[in-house]
């Protein structure tokens, strides 16, 4: 019996200790598959995968990078001796042009004459620059493959372009992204912050146990609110709210987005800020008032200060569930990936450009491990605001 | 001439009738110290006095309390300004997460005095009187949590005495101290009688018998007997007092 007793024990630690063993593996299983996904994003060509950019063998040109590429297929450059070429103009050439030069006959009627055609074209034109299939290409081309340099992780970060299907080149600057998410974690801040501590405030010192206990429930049926519930009450009350209000052609707007994620931060910074001025000694408060201080001068001088790390706490925490929240905001911000510089243009943020592009993005490509990268970023994110939290809390805790 | 005092005081915390009809009177400069057991109503009773008990949802209080001449429970009295001329000093010392001299200063301030020089005299004053002004004088920013629990209570004293009142409530300061700490205030008590009237609750009958000039004993509510200290400890008019006091019940 008790041989049986001890063998029960056993497993049962060897149950909870299986639990916390997975639990942890998982975590760091799904960290190290974001930044593998991600960081291949650094080592790879911006280029589609299969396609070339060939220039003749004659021209100096080596390697470009993506900038200059976009320059010369936007026609800003058109000489290569802006690229450190010779003096020669440029000629454009993608696979649709090819009409332009030969007819069908000449192609062939499954286009079997192609890479000769191509040949051809480079041998006549050595100004040219062919964005084309790896493919098509004859196998004696007359031609070199332009390199083209690695995205670097400065052009990723404060590129200003996102434009990630764009051809020949595409764009993986996250800069707008980047702001826009902070600003619209910022603007909901501006709002849920007075109002949340205000609200928590009126809960734990003002208000009777009757409001408080009918409050509560209501102010935690608003964290249990699924988020696309959110989107859809600011998309149809908040945007043409905010159209009208400031007369703009569309509501969809970085306010817009502020206002909804502010609404949805506020459960949190109400509910931890309301704990930690509880925890505020009644023999402090009643040492204020024995003093002459009025209810409101205790509350102000007393209360806050020893909750003020709890509030710090639930504001940080409330910048967390607002930095990460995704799908509300996706409904509500317009989703321009342009720089916002003001409160009342349509924005994007990290999470939104995840969720709405993941799913056209063809999986392994280079688009795809751009939004991995961008999870990363927002994985940053939130790792410095819980470290944040971990550090005001051991802060107060020496205190 | 009178400081303090209770006529026909009842309270009740909802159905519970906590103080049953007191009368009991306070002379200035005196220590007046109150007994009995656990739950007798001598805490209730001497929160009566600056209105602490309003803080508890169900209170209700009949009769009057006058403190000064002055019924600080009449419909049109100030708790605020009441509160400000009675210094309290609570069981376990309770000084605020804040510098020494922020909490000496803390009642001053919350009055509207803000003026340096006044504020630096006043805490010098106020820890001069609760006997702290030799350990801390070089040390009025340090935090007050960094003190011992003693030096704690003292500062606690010197907190109340800031605001100069003329009534100071003591619930059972000495009652989370060693014994060193405990003599400390039992002696500043000593001092601070000369001018000011205290009204002290203690579970401890030698330091009521060493300190107090008056006793007031409570049980379930009633006081029981109420004389100067000498005659409730040598020859107590009550079987009761004589019982607690010998140690017979309680």
């Amino acid at each position: 019996m008790k041989k049986f007793k001890k063998l029960v024990e056993y497993f049962v630690e060897a149950v909870l200790f299986s639990s916390s063993t997975i639990t942890s593996l998982t975590v760091i299983l799904i960290v190290i598959f974001l930044f593998r996904e991600g960081i291949g994003m650094f080592n790879s060509s911006p280029l589609e995968q299969n396609f070339v950019i060939v220039v003749s063998q004659k021209n100096p040109v080596q390697e470009l990078n993506a900038t200059q590429i976009k320059a010369i297929f936007n026609q800003d450059i058109v000489n290569w001796s802006a690229v450190g070429g010779a003096k020669d103009s440029i000629i454009l050439f993608t696979t649709n042009d090819i009409t332009n030069y030969y007819s069908e006959e000449e192609l062939g009627s499954s286009l079997e004459n192609l890479p000769a055609k191509l040949n051809d074209f480079i041998l006549e034109n050595p100004g040219a620059i062919m964005y084309i299939s790896s493919k098509s290409l004859p196998p004696n081309f007359a031609g070199h493959k332009l390199a083209v340099k690695k995205i670097g992780v400065a052009d990723f970060v404060f590129g200003e372009q996102w434009y990630p299907t764009s051809e020949p080149i595409p764009s993986y600057g996250i800069w707008p992204m980047i702001i826009g998410t902070l600003m619209v974690t910022l603007g909901a801040l501006l709002f849920a912050i007075p109002l949340g501590i205000a609200t928590a405030i009126f809960m734990a010192e003002v208000a009777s146990m009757r409001i408080r206990n009918l409050l509560k429930p209501i102010i935690e049926l608003l964290a249990g609110i699924p988020s696309v519930v959110f989107g859809f009450f600011g998309l149809i009350i908040i945007v043409p709210l905010v159209q009208k209000t400031f007369g703009l052609v569309v509501g969809e707007t970085v306010l817009a987005g502020s206002i909804v994620l502010g609404i949805m931060a506020l459960p949190t910074i109400i509910t931890i800020t309301e704990d930690a001025l509880r925890t505020t000694p009644q023999a402090l408060k009643e040492a204020s008032l024995a003093l002459g201080a009025t209810r409101w001068q205790t509350l102000v001088r007393v209360v806050v200060p020893y909750a003020k790390s709890g509030i710090s706490t639930a504001i940080i925490l409330g910048i967390g569930r607002a930095i990460g929240e995704t799908m509300a905001v996706l409904m509500v911000t317009g989703n321009s990936s342009n720089i916002p510089h003001s409160f009342l243009v349509p924005a994007r943020t990290i999470p939104a450009t995840i969720a709405a592009e993941l799913g056209e993005a063809p999986y392994g490509g280079l688009h795809f491990k751009a939004l991995f990268a961008l999870g990363i970023v927002l994985f940053i994110f939130t790792i410095i605001v819980n470290s944040s939290v971990e550090f005001i809390k051991n802060r107060s805790r020496r205190a | 001439m009178i400081q303090a005092e209770a006529k026909n005081a009842n309270v009740w915390y909802g159905d519970f009738h906590a103080l049953k009809n007191v009368n009991m009177s306070f002379e200035p400069s005196s220590v007046t110290a109150l007994i009995g057991p656990s739950g007798c109503g001598k805490s209730t009773f001497l929160r009566l006095f600056n209105r602490m008990n309003d803080l508890i949802s169900n209170f209700k209080l009949e009769g009057s309390i006058t403190v000064d001449g002055q019924n600080i429970y009449a419909k049109d009295a100030k708790i605020d300004e009441i509160r400000k001329t009675i210094g309290m000093v609570f069981q376990k010392p309770n000084p605020f997460p804040k510098s020494i001299y922020e909490n000496v200063a803390y009642g001053l301030r919350v009055n509207g005095i803000n003026d340096r020089r006044t504020l630096d005299e006043v805490v010098e004053r106020s820890l001069k009187q609760a006997a702290l002004w030799e350990e801390v004088k070089d040390n009025l920013k340090k935090s007050a949590m960094a003190i011992s629990g003693g030096q704690q209570q003292r500062l606690c004293i010197a907190r109340a005495l800031a605001v100069e009142p003329k009534l100071i409530l003591m619930d059972e300061p000495a009652s989370a101290l060693d014994p060193i700490s405990t003599a400390k205030i039992e002696e500043l008590i000593f001092e601070l009688k000369k001018s000011f009237t205290i009204i002290i609750v203690t579970h401890n009958l030698q330091q009521a018998g060493r300190i107090s000039d008056y006793t007031g004993f409570f049980y379930l509510g009633d006081l029981i007997e109420h004389d100067h200290t000498q005659k409730m400890f040598l020859n107590p008019a009550q079987e009761r007092t004589q019982n607690y006091i010998t140690g017979r019940f309680g």
